[in-house]
């Protein structure tokens, strides 16, 4: 057995191809270098026939949909991977109950996530100087500004400008019109003072380019548009990157063990395993960028040992793996009877809400600092397994007898077809540092490389704040003249809090700062302690807004990146 | 003997006539299906092919434990005027795979068609497939509505629930359960706004101001350019 070195010396060497490494790759090409990508997972093309699941009716799988192992949210679903991955436990510290999504293929999670893109706004990276909680990024949004911009002009990002002062504007495409569920929750939430604005998704309503197609409307983006109309990173920057400048080389079912590092204190590539060969290699280049989700960066730092370096490499504060918070999420959904009976007609729309609230709250007026938005789910989808189940809920609270056979039943699900709604919240969970992942001293996977162990709580911070999403929820429900399902969630069930992960928005592990002592990259997200390496996932973040992460990914590892152009052309790394 | 009529004989028949007519129909079908899941093209990775494939060819329910399952799903979903019976969109034959590929489902299944037999057979002296259409209507109105079965019905009332969920979302997720509910998406389209007399009914509208900020979909095609404001031009 032998350690296969590549001949080559890449000018970057980027790790995982989701939105932080395909973005990477697009702005490393189109300055002309060439780089390595170095995925896990197998090669996707949304576009490929073999591997598509757009468009496929629930009888096309045997199980009509569900999830399985291999797919946990459902059969027709693009994420290779899920909750668990074969050979590749994690652990868990005391009675930390974390939830870590891997998906293993190009373009990562972004070939199934919801494209919720929103910007962060100005007081999301000044929180300790707003409310004294957590810490202040180095940054500010006028430094971030300029690469929201071009990314919404580059991706496509559909929305409206509302001159909201914490939900900023941008370049939106038109946004789809709201369905019929969706003006009953606009109505609620106007009465109740709830703001609600078009939502923001990186679909494409309208042209952007002639590389991609045009939304049409089968509110299937969870698999993967074979048009290029959403974002996902290996269609809409990965392959574009490969026309573009530089060479881009893709090496697939490739798992990154470590960073090598050289005797000058620089890293000099990544160790590797060929999944498919059981080889041993190491990537050779100039830059390192770590893009393999914040968890999985920070176990790759944390298991690459060098002389100076003991506690993994760019770790010298100790911080890697700390600071490590998910956004908080809790759930809540009701049966509207102004729905029931619905004159049916085709509302796919697009592959998520036409509509959201941003945080409208006055946390001065709350027992809880930091805010949350709500998403709005319902309408007359396509059925999938688990449809048709469990109508008798909605007989008792109509009144009408329960149970049954025959042809009472094919009228009762046609009667409350579409005459449900959910709504999540996802907010800000406050960074703090006894929540973090570190490597297990005892437990290794498949491949001989330590598992990452995760210890996680929540504070009231958390907690208050999901009580204030179900009040809210059942309040918007109550207001549509519908029923709440299940029961409120008590302060022993964390008021419905989600897990930790189960939101799967992950941030903070390698968090930023000028301080090398209490950060581990520094605001180009360039290690402190090493150079050449830069992390370009959702690691470096401070902290997490009530925004889904993606959308500020992107626009940092934009930013990023033209940093690791200067310093290459100045011969500063 | 119209179609429905004759797969449910063919189905019962099968137990009437002993194991192998049923093992040949089930087996046909299941070589059909394995073909399915096999297929390259279908969007499974080799190893959900395999997996899929290792599924339809174990061997769960019986021809008999089939037949039985096959005339409940039909007492659940009988053909309408426009639409075929559950049987005729090959719900047991889903059953069958749902139950081996949640296993949690195998004893309720296979318990539930066991019960049912043993009151079949105590209340009138043959299994259930082999009693009239009345007698089995006897038996089920005691176990189909939960809020009026006696409580050592409670059984058989938990096994009817599970059947009804499960045929019926076996059912809906068929071609001709869709069609049935009406269902007229998966199809490319320009979604562009609730139909004017579905408003109408509800009594909403589209604020003009909202609508102001959505798509007009005779300029979707129109390549997307902003001033510097991040308005929209095209």
């Amino acid at each position: 057995m032998q350690i296969i070195e590549s001949p080559k010396v890449y000018d970057a060497v980027i790790v995982g191809s989701g939105a932080g490494g395909g973005m990477t790759s697009k702005v490393l090409s189109d300055a002309g270098l060439n780089v390595a990508v170095i995925e896990a997972g197998p090669f996707f093309d949304p576009k490929d026939l073999d591997t598509m699941t757009q468009m496929k009716w629930p009888w096309e799988s045997p199980r009509r949909g569900k999830a399985t192992e291999s797919r946990h949210f459902g059969d027709f679903d693009m994420a290779y991977g899920g909750w668990a991955l074969p050979g590749e436990p994690i652990t868990m510290k005391g009675d930390t109950d974390f939830k870590l999504f891997r998906s293993r293929m190009l373009g990562g999670r972004t070939n199934h996530w919801g494209r919720i893109s929103l910007r962060f706004g100005p007081d999301d990276f000044k929180g300790k100087s707003i409310d004294g909680l957590g810490d202040d990024w180095p940054i500010g949004y006028d430094d971030v500004k300029p690469y929201y911009d071009k990314l919404d002009k580059l991706v496509g990002v559909f929305g409206s400008n509302e001159g909201l002062p914490n939900d900023p504007d941008g370049f939106f495409l038109p946004a789809p019109k709201p369905r019929l569920h969706e003006l009953y929750y606009i109505k609620a939430a106007k009465k109740l003072g709830v703001t609600v604005i078009p939502s923001r998704l990186s679909i494409l309503t309208k042209r952007l380019n002639d590389d991609r197609g045009v939304c049409f409307y089968c509110s299937q983006c969870s698999r993967s548009c074979n048009q290029y109309a959403d974002f996902s990173s290996g269609s809409v920057l990965i392959f574009p990157a490969q026309k573009s400048k530089g060479q881009v080389d893709i090496y697939t079912n490739s798992m990154v063990r470590s960073v090598v590092m050289g005797p000058d204190g620089k890293a000099t590539g990544v160790s590797y395993i060929n999944k498919e060969a059981g080889t041993e290699h190491v990537m050779r280049g100039k830059v390192i960028v770590l893009a393999a989700s914040a968890c999985s960066s920070a176990r790759i730092l944390l298991n690459s040992k060098a002389p100076g370096h003991s506690n993994g490499i760019g770790n010298s504060s100790g911080v890697v793996g700390k600071y490590l918070h998910d956004s908080t999420g809790s759930y809540r959904g009701g049966f509207i009877p102004a729905l029931m009976d619905r004159k049916i007609y085709n509302e796919d729309g697009v592959g998520g809400m036409h509509i959201y609230s941003p945080w409208w709250g006055d946390n001065s007026k709350l027992p809880f600092k930091r805010g949350y938005h709500i998403e709005v789910w319902g309408g007359m989808g396509m059925p999938s397994y688990g449809f048709g189940m469990g109508l008798d809920g909605f007989n008792e609270f109509m009144g009408l007898p329960k149970g049954g056979y025959g042809d009472k039943l094919r009228k009762d699900v046609k009667r409350y077809y579409g005459a449900t709604i959910g709504f999540g919240g996802r907010g800000e969970c406050i960074a703090r540092e006894d929540n973090y992942c570190e490597l297990d001293p005892e437990v290794v996977d498949q491949w001989g490389i330590p598992v990452l162990r995760f210890n996680y709580s929540f504070s009231d911070q958390e907690r208050f704040q999901a009580r204030h999403m179900q009040q809210t929820f059942e309040e918007l429900i109550h207001t549509m003249g519908g029923k709440v399902f299940g029961d409120t969630p008590t302060a022993e069930q964390n008021y419905g809090l989600n897990k930790g992960g189960e939101i799967i928005h992950e941030v903070g592990t390698t968090r930023m700062g000028d301080d090398p002592k209490t950060s581990v990259c520094n605001k180009h997200q360039q290690l402190h302690d090493v150079k050449n390496v830069y992390i370009a996932d959702a690691g470096p973040f401070v902290s997490q807004a009530d925004k889904n992460c993606t959308w500020t990914i992107m626009a940092l590892a934009w930013r990023a990146s033209d940093h690791i152009v200067a310093q290459l052309k100045k011969q500063n790394i | 003997m119209d179609r429905r009529d004759t797969l449910k004989t063919l189905l019962i028949g099968s137990v009437a006539g002993g194991a192998v007519g049923g093992t040949m129909l089930t087996g046909c079908q299941t070589e059909e299906a394995v073909k399915q899941v096999l297929a390259v093209g279908n969007g499974r990775t080799p190893y959900e092919r395999q997996r899929d494939a290792d599924l339809m060819a174990e061997e769960f329910l019986t021809a008999a434990e089939l037949g039985v399952v096959a005339t409940l799903c039909d007492i659940i979903l009988p053909a309408t005027d426009s639409a075929g019976s559950a049987s005729e969109a090959q719900v047991p034959e889903f059953i069958n795979f749902i139950a081996k590929d949640i296993p949690d489902l195998k004893i309720p299944i296979r318990g539930g068609v066991a019960w049912i037999n043993n009151e079949a057979l105590t209340r009138f002296g043959k299994g259930f497939s082999d009693i009239t259409d009345t007698q089995r209507i006897e038996i089920v109105d005691d176990i189909a509505y939960p809020d009026k079965a006696s409580e050592e019905m409670k059984s058989g009332v938990n096994f009817f629930n599970r059947m009804r969920d499960l045929t019926m979302t076996g059912y809906y997720t068929t071609k001709m359960g869709i069609n049935d509910l009406g269902y007229v998406g998966n199809r490319a389209n320009a979604w562009d706004g609730v139909p004017q007399d579905v408003l109408d009914k509800h009594g909403m509208s589209y604020d003009p101001e909202w609508l102001a900020k959505c798509v007009d979909q005779e300029k979707r095609n129109d390549t997307a350019e902003w001033d510097d404001k991040g308005n929209l031009l095209t």
